[in-house]
């Protein structure tokens, strides 16, 4: 069905189509129209799911992950201090293998309070166990959450996906969007380690180093395999409904001299501005990031790279600038924009390409 | 009558909606509490009422905190102060959400500690901040954006959940009635350790009413009884005059219930329930004045 809508319905348009028995609901802005939008779905009757409106976001990780572990498909959406309040449950769905979709709606994290957009909220969950993508458009919003169901439950992932969407410049803002109903697309969910009293066993008890360790080496591993299904995918997606996604998406790439690196709606602006600057004769082109985790293998070699960070690492760097330094060992020209929701156009971002200093980091609008 | 001071301590440019029975309440205890006093805010209607930096509405520092840590952070201020050999005023205050649902616990441990502070609960019955979605504390029946059909689970007993914490004071008020309110909070802070203060905050873009019938609706929740004026001393209770004379000759709860939205297509099984919380609150504090039998 073709319709307009924001990124928040998009996802929890998505959601509906998925049907899932169980989702954790906690409001914050700029989230809470996804699970406004999915109280109305179970109040109409068009989602029957059971819907818990829990007390903190701790207990909305807690009760998808007492869901999940029942063999049932869970989703919970939230953003910023939400996301970080539920950060010991955010390890726990991860290493407990349990597939929950978990939409978050990227923000900055106070003091002060802040409610734009900003990806520390997100990053700082980067080392959990958790898939983590990110979307540029509220299309991309509805088809990633989708596809996002069946990558966290493939047997050979079984971890959970966060998929994270830029406050207000994607959450707020209609574009056009196309829904679709998954069918076989998504196979009925089935979760090989769910509780069954017929063959009791504990759940995480008491782990000695040797099992603990293989454990982790498990995660990992599936994180590896990861990469493949998403592309299987992403592939099936496009053969079945026609809209094709990549771990990254490239416009303009193949010949370009230098690349603009950045994830979210800025990765979108930088394709504009990627226009602009081929246009006064400089060979730019816009690689954007959209899986975080597993990190995507990226061909950058033999060119100048600008990454923007809409975060930080303090006493460190840009965290996606870290990411590809460490592991290309390339000297990239980083800088440091939008953070609280900073204005941030494709003017600014061309003007980012034209002024790079590799070995540099650009805090966009300090002045020195 | 009591002397309240004609000394502001909010000023005008709160961005509080017109008729927000939360900012009113909030000018009777800092004139109640006066300028040695620090507030300790969780996110909130209040974290935006004072206005965006580097302005602020409010005349004593507010130090704005995570929303579930209010009692802890309040605590914290409170031992260091008190270290130091000072006896300012540490007032946490915080919506209902915050307080009920999020905070519960930072709550109960700081009660529990004989924390130094006065704890203030407004409570307009909802999620205000994020644009009115149901919390623990809004009433069966009522419509939010997470309850568009009307809530299906009854209002936390808040005050009950305090009361077992036996502390040297406790009490409930209405921003209608800005008198008592006063003198519930020079009260509290008379005392040394926790003190715990339930204002019925009036909200109208939430309950759904326009925005001058703000002290209409908090005297109807006193004249109904849905909303009980007592103060408790470590056990012993006084329930406070104009609820007496309300439980006397109460006004009928639907006169209460229409004039408010979010009340709207109520139906019969809510407004039992609604009668009988409101009956069970009753008895449970008529017994508690009458002492055990
Ligand atoms: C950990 C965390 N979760 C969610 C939020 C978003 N949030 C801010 S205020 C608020 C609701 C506050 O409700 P209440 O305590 O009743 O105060 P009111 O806004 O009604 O004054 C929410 C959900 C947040 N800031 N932090
Ligand atoms: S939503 Fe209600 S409590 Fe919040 S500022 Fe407006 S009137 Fe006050
Ligand atoms: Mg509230």
């Amino acid at each position: 069905m073709l319709t307009i809508a924001t990124g928040n319905k998009a996802v929890a348009a998505a959601v509906k189509e998925v049907k899932p028995s169980v989702v954790a609901a906690y409001p914050i802005t700029p989230q809470t129209e996804i699970v406004e939008t999915i109280a109305d779905y179970v109040d109409a009757g068009t989602l029957s799911a059971a819907y818990i409106p829990v007390e903190s976001e701790h207990s909305a990780m807690a009760a998808c992950i007492g869901a999940s572990i029942t063999g049932v498909r869970t989703f919970t959406a939230t953003s910023s201090h939400g996301l970080l309040y539920m950060h010991e449950m955010v390890n726990w769905a991860a290493a407990a293998r349990l597939p929950i979709v978990m939409a978050n709606v990227n923000r900055a994290l106070g003091p002060g309070w802040n409610i734009w957009a900003e990806h520390t909220d997100s990053l700082q969950e980067r080392d959990t166990g958790w898939l983590q993508v990110y979307v540029s458009t509220v299309q991309e919003a509805f088809d990633t959450t989708m596809m996002a169901f069946r990558i966290a439950e493939d047997e050979r992932v079984l971890l959970p996906v966060m998929v994270n969407l830029d406050g207000f410049t994607l959450s707020h803002t209609f574009q056009s969007l196309e829904t679709v109903i998954p069918g076989d697309y998504l196979p009925p969910i089935s979760l090989p380690h769910a509780i069954d009293v017929e063959k009791p066993c504990g759940y995480g008890p008491m782990t000695g180093p040797d099992d603990y360790f293989r454990f982790r080496w498990d995660i990992e591993r599936s994180m590896r395999d990861s990469g493949a299904v998403i592309n299987e995918a992403q592939r099936i997606f496009a053969e079945k409904f026609k809209r094709s996604y990549g771990m990254t998406e490239e416009y303009r790439c193949e010949d370009a001299e230098v690349l603009v690196i950045a994830m979210g709606t800025l990765g979108k602006e930088a394709e504009v501005a990627v226009d602009v600057l081929r246009n006064e004769g400089i060979k730019a082109g816009s690689l954007r990031i959209r899986w975080f985790r597993p990190f995507p293998d990226l061909d950058i070699r033999g060119r100048d790279v600008v990454v923007i960070d809409r975060d930080y690492s303090f006493g460190f760097g840009g965290i996606l600038a870290d990411s590809i330094r460490a592991r290309y060992s390339c000297s990239v020209s980083s800088v440091i924009a939008g953070l609280g929701g900073q204005e941030v156009t494709y003017n600014d971002i061309a003007a980012f390409v034209r002024d790079r200093k590799p070995g540099t980091e650009h805090w966009f609008g300090v002045k020195a | 009558m009591t002397e309240i001071p004609t000394q502001e301590f909010l000023r005008k440019c709160s961005t509080a909606c017109a008729g927000c029975g939360a900012v009113l309440g909030l000018r009777y205890v800092l004139k109640a509490a006066g300028p040695d006093t620090v507030l300790v805010v969780p996110a909130c209607c209040t974290s935006v009422m004072q206005g965006i930096y580097p302005n602020t509405a409010f005349g004593v520092p507010v130090f704005n905190v995570a929303f579930a840590s209010a009692a802890a952070t309040a605590s914290g201020m409170s031992a260091a102060f008190r270290s130091m050999g000072r006896q300012t005023n540490v007032i946490a205050y915080g919506g209902d959400g915050g307080t009920v649902d999020i905070g519960i616990q930072a709550l109960s441990g700081a009660l529990e500690r004989e924390t130094d502070f006065l704890y203030i609960c407004y409570d307009n019955e909802a999620y205000g901040n994020t644009g009115m979605q149901r919390s623990g504390s809004t009433p069966r029946g009522a419509r939010t954006t997470t309850t568009p059909g009307g809530k299906t689970h009854s209002k936390k007993d808040l005050d009950r959940i305090v009361a077992a914490h036996n502390i040297p004071y406790m009490a409930t008020a209405c921003s209608a009635y800005p008198q008592d309110l006063f003198k519930k909070v020079r009260k509290a802070l008379s005392i040394r350790g926790p003190t715990f203060i339930h204002i019925l905050a009036p909200c109208p873009p939430g309950w759904r009413y326009s925005s001058e019938k703000t002290v209409e609706m908090g005297k109807l929740a006193v004249k109904t009884g849905i909303w009980v004026l007592y103060e408790r001393e470590y056990d012993t209770l006084s329930i406070n005059a104009a609820s007496k004379a309300a439980r006397k000759k109460p006004l009928a709860l639907e006169e209460y219930l229409k004039p408010q939205g979010r009340f709207k297509g109520l139906d019969e099984k809510a407004l039992t329930d609604l009668r009988q919380s409101m009956e069970r609150n009753w008895r449970n504090l008529e017994q508690e004045v009458a002492g055990p039998c």
